[in-house]
């Protein structure tokens, strides 16, 4: 599986990513610069890493939401090309309308950074069917603007239509039925706040996020 | 000319940070305060001197850009 990792200037967990994927699937992923026009036609899996990207200017994940290769992104997501955002990756997949629904300020108005239980909504997704009816992982959060929002009707959906992936085992940020992480209609783009990518190796203090990883990579052989 | 957006949460849509203002100007003894809703203004320098034309441009602009009107509303004044 080729694998790719979009940066924009202050992306700061493309390295993570990198790392994250780079593990799992034993390749090099590519790093595409955010002014590339792109993606390469033999990838089958991009992320969309957490940071700031643009400093949140104007809103977190606009501007980047905005730029030349999210263009080719949303193109080629709308085609079956499989998309993670973590973080604010998130943030820039639903401003780019990849993902229903908008990321805000948490409600308690504090940056939360912690290790974070969270409960697997959707076991048989293309992002967690490797964990096997596994029903919680620990992954860390880090993040000010992540109190998910959408309207009734579209949560609703989201729910029925098994697109909620991941929610949190206690409501942290002030999210919406304590959604953490959820899909598109299609099920091939992947939003979340936590960071999978963050929880691949013992030194991080766990290793849920490999199975991640490893679903993708099952999903594409 | 000028065009002036202002942007801010939808009604309905909860807002931290306002309801945080409205707590600390009651600390601060200001109880006729009941609410707030913050927002942004953002000021755009413009060529030219239609302003029906500049309205229907700066709204593309919020609505590709300036707003999400997911949780955004949007207000704009054009200025001479």
């Amino acid at each position: 599986m080729r694998t790719a990792v979009i940066s924009f200037p202050a992306s700061n967990c493309d390295r993570d990513a990198y790392t994250a994927l780079h593990q799992v699937t034993g390749q090099e992923p590519v790093m595409i610069w955010h002014r590339e026009t792109e993606i390469p036609a033999n990838v089958d899996f991009v992320v969309v890493p957490g940071g700031f990207s643009y400093g949140d200017y104007l809103r977190s994940g606009a501007i980047a939401a905005r730029s030349p290769i999210v263009r080719d992104l949303i193109q080629k997501a709308g085609k079956g090309l499989t998309v993670a955002g973590f973080c604010n990756g998130f943030q820039v997949l639903t401003e780019a309308g990849l993902l229903p629904g908008a990321l805000m300020r948490n409600d308690k108005l504090k940056f939360v950074c912690k290790p974070q239980s969270l409960s697997i909504v959707n076991g048989k997704s293309r992002f967690t069917s490797a964990y096997n009816g596994q029903k919680n992982v620990v992954y860390p959060v880090a993040h000010h603007d992540g109190n998910y929002f959408a309207d009734k009707k579209t949560l609703d959906k989201l729910e029925k239509n098994g697109q909620v992936i991941f929610k949190y085992d206690e409501n942290i940020n002030g999210s919406a039925r304590n959604i953490a992480g959820i899909t598109n209609d299609a099920g091939n783009v992947l939003g979340m706040m936590p960071h999978p990518e963050r929880a691949v190796d013992p030194l991080h203090g766990g290793t849920d996020g490999i199975k991640l990883f490893q679903s993708v990579l099952d999903a594409a052989l | 000319m000028k065009a002036i957006v202002h942007v801010g949460l939808k009604p309905g849509v909860l807002d931290p940070q306002g309801r945080t203002i409205a707590t600390s100007l009651v600390d601060l003894g200001f109880d006729e305060v009941t609410a707030a809703r913050q927002g942004k203004v953002i000021e755009l320098d413009l060529t030219g001197d239609d302003k029906a034309a500049a309205q229907e441009r700066v709204t593309a602009m919020c609505e590709k850009l300036l707003a999400n009107t997911v949780i955004e509303s949007y207000r704009i004044d054009i200025e001479d």
